[in-house]
């Protein structure tokens, strides 16, 4: 009997299960993302570190100094409205190049018999197993004035002087499109495959042609697939710093980027983490209500069940 | 199209045949999954293919859908070639055994699939879709999802489903397979009654005897990707043509025996298993001295604890178990041979304090007309 008392004051399992991740994320997400957010309220300041301190006690006073004057920046100056407006837009046109091409590639694999389907899946994860670095590198030679593609597309003729794509926004899309394509298929893939099929018979049994069967039945079905592949490129497109750096101009402005330049360059930690918080909070926005959907078609699935 | 008729390899055209399956082969691989099926259903009929898992019954109810095509043969539905219409240009809807209803629509929805890829103007979708639903009492649940319903909610929701499109032909595939068993043999009835009501000729899939003699005017045995009967249930149920169906079709005991006396109005046959002859009296073909099988089955078989006069026709043996099934009794006896049969004798015409018990000597006897005997 006073055991079993004393058990109620005892962590039940489903918290001892519960806990590790929350310290984990509690240690590294969050603790260095209030850090960040400090600084981001700091002055720049000459010295180790090269910001101020948020409260100070002297002569007995504690004063806390709050600056806005990142912030201020943010909001007002173009170029970091504009910023983010583009990487934004960055990573909203190649999270849709993605579902273009990602769709059919998965749609594909899934139909497959499944000794074929391990085979492509492969082919699909294989460049993984090389360094993005490298990947990119190869992009460069690719797409560079005197490189491969322009000299296949001389060859054949079909120009007559190179074409310019690498330092454009289109090499950074076609590196973000290639870099983030698996993140849309693996997802999306693995809702196609678990398809109850005799959903679409019954479709193509009532009278639905085979394009009216997709849009009607497959794609419906498939929409948990295509947001969580469609979140998995989109947010860290936002902020990717190593494929618009290697591939951009001097004009492709990417968040990444600057963030970089006002640390490496400016050495204004304040203003790079600003433009940190902001993007997080960005991205947070996203993710939330890619969480509510979630939530929301697992209460779905639960009401069913009762 | 009467060219077609003429130059289908088997059966002659029926003016009542509104479903012909003409000589239909289905090869996978190197496997025969249907091998050689004919087959005519009449109008506003319910036929059931019966079979164990593997018979080809499920490829043929496929073919009749579109899914599969035929590697030969034709199919016909009301004088027209639907061999190889695709599944969506045939007037033929199918009820899924799992009912593959689509989990993102609303009950309704689900109804109005159907007639919306027809074209059918909104106010008759909704008139059809509401007429449909009261048909399968289900129209108060016309927002629910598919989930939201019982097992025995969504199998209305998916007859209702293709039912509404009025098809020529409607197929069901397992339709009981998914409910609960004490529900089942209600719904059979219900079932039948709705489609009887719409009087749409309907094809059914099933591997339960049971459910097939309830539900179907008339019924196809098949194994092994062929049609081995063909008959009412009770024309099948009484005449089996062969040790298969005999076995399938319920419970019965079998002998084996050789024809010993052959004369015009009956033979007997003389069985290791059995220590009188079985005399048979009717619809026997087979020559003298040819080894047969002789079916009886068990509610045929009476149980007493009196030697019977006759000289054939029964066996001694002892009681091996007793069931009390409520409305019958099924004794199980070890005959002196050793061979155990079974005997299923009504409730009433024993009492509990009288019946033979466990370990009794009895004899198991059976009038002449009740044995079947089977060639092979």
């Amino acid at each position: 009997m006073s055991r079993q008392s004393l058990a109620r004051f005892a962590p039940s399992r489903r918290t001892l299960a519960i806990v590790p991740p929350f310290v984990w994320l509690g240690l590294f997400l969050l603790l260095p993302f209030l850090l960040v957010l400090k600084i981001s309220f700091a002055d720049l300041k000459f010295g180790i570190p090269p910001y101020t301190s948020l409260a100070e006690i002297k002569d007995q006073t504690l004063t806390i100094g709050l600056h806005l004057r990142t912030y201020a920046l943010l909001f007002t100056d173009s170029l970091y409205i504009a910023t983010y407006l583009n990487s934004v837009k960055m990573a909203a046109i190649t999270t849709l190049c993605c579902g273009l091409i990602g769709y059919p590639m998965a749609y594909y694999i899934a139909r497959s018999r499944p000794a074929q389907r391990n085979l492509l899946l492969l082919a699909v994860i294989l460049p993984f197993w090389t360094s993005l670095l490298l990947r990119v590198y190869a992009w460069v030679g690719i797409l560079r004035n005197d490189g491969l593609l322009n000299h296949v597309l001389m060859w054949l003729g079909l120009i007559g002087s190179p074409v310019e794509i690498y330092r454009t926004d289109l090499a950074v899309y076609i590196g973000l499109v290639y870099a983030y394509l698996p993140f849309f298929i693996l997802p999306l893939y693995a809702n196609l495959v678990k398809m109850d099929l005799r959903l679409l018979e019954a479709a193509h049994d009532l009278g639905a042609r085979p394009w009216r069967v997709f849009f009607s039945i497959t794609l419906p079905l498939s929409m948990p697939g295509v947001v969580a592949g469609a979140m998995l490129v989109f947010i860290p497109t936002v902020g990717e710093y190593v494929i618009p750096e290697m591939l951009g101009g001097a004009n492709t402005l990417m968040m990444g980027r600057v963030m970089w330049n006002e640390f490496f360059n400016n050495a204004d930690w304040p203003m790079a983490s600003a433009v940190t918080c902001v993007m997080v909070l960005l991205l947070l926005i996203p993710l939330v209500l890619f969480q509510y959907s979630q939530v929301r078609q697992l209460d779905d699935g639960r009401k069913g069940a009762a | 199209m009467s060219d077609d008729l003429l130059m289908a390899p088997t059966g002659s055209a029926h003016p009542d045949d509104f479903v012909r399956i003409a000589d239909v082969v289905k090869i996978f691989g190197d496997t025969v999954a249907v091998q050689s099926v004919s087959l005519s259903v009449r109008r506003q009929e319910i036929f059931a293919l019966l079979g164990s898992s593997g018979c080809g019954k499920s490829t043929l109810l496929r073919m009749l859908a579109g899914f599969e095509e035929p590697t030969s043969g034709r199919i016909y539905l009301d004088n027209e070639d639907i061999t190889a219409l695709p599944p969506y240009r045939r007037p033929v809807n199918m009820m899924f055994q799992s009912y593959a209803l689509f989990p993102h629509m609303t009950v309704e929805s689900n109804v109005a699939f159907g007639l919306k890829q027809e074209g059918v103007p909104a106010n008759e979708i909704h008139e059809r879709v509401f007429e449909a639903l009261d048909l399968v009492q289900m129209a108060g649940y016309s927002r629910r999802k598919p989930q939201q319903l019982s097992g025995g909610q969504q199998q209305r929701v998916a007859l209702a489903r293709s039912l509404v499109k009025r098809p020529k032909l409607l197929l069901l595939d397992e339709p009981m397979s998914a409910l609960d068993k004490q529900i089942r043999q209600k719904t059979q009835i219900e079932l039948t009654r709705i489609l009887e009501q719409v009087g749409v000729t309907c094809i059914m899939v099933t591997h339960d005897q049971e459910e097939a003699m309830t539900m179907a005017d008339r019924l196809a045995v098949m194994s092994e990707g062929q049609i081995v009967q063909c008959g009412s249930p009770q024309e099948v149920y009484t005449f089996p043509n062969c040790r298969f169906v005999a076995g399938f079709i319920g419970s019965t005991n079998f002998f084996d025996g050789v024809i010993s006396v052959d004369e015009p109005d009956h033979v007997l046959i003389e069985s290791d298993q059995l220590a009188r002859p079985l005399y048979v009296n009717h619809g026997v073909s087979e020559p003298l001295g040819m080894n047969v099988h002789v079916s009886i089955r068990p509610e045929n078989i009476r149980v007493q604890r009196e030697q019977p006069e006759l000289d054939y026709n029964w066996a001694h043996g002892m009681v091996n178990h007793v069931a009390w099934m409520g409305s019958y009794v099924r004794y199980q006896i070890r005959l002196d041979s050793g061979l155990v049969i079974e005997a299923s004798v009504p409730a009433l015409m024993l009492t509990q304090d009288d019946a033979p018990g466990l370990d009794e000597e009895v004899y198991a006897c059976w009038a002449s007309g009740t044995a079947t005997v089977l060639p092979s």
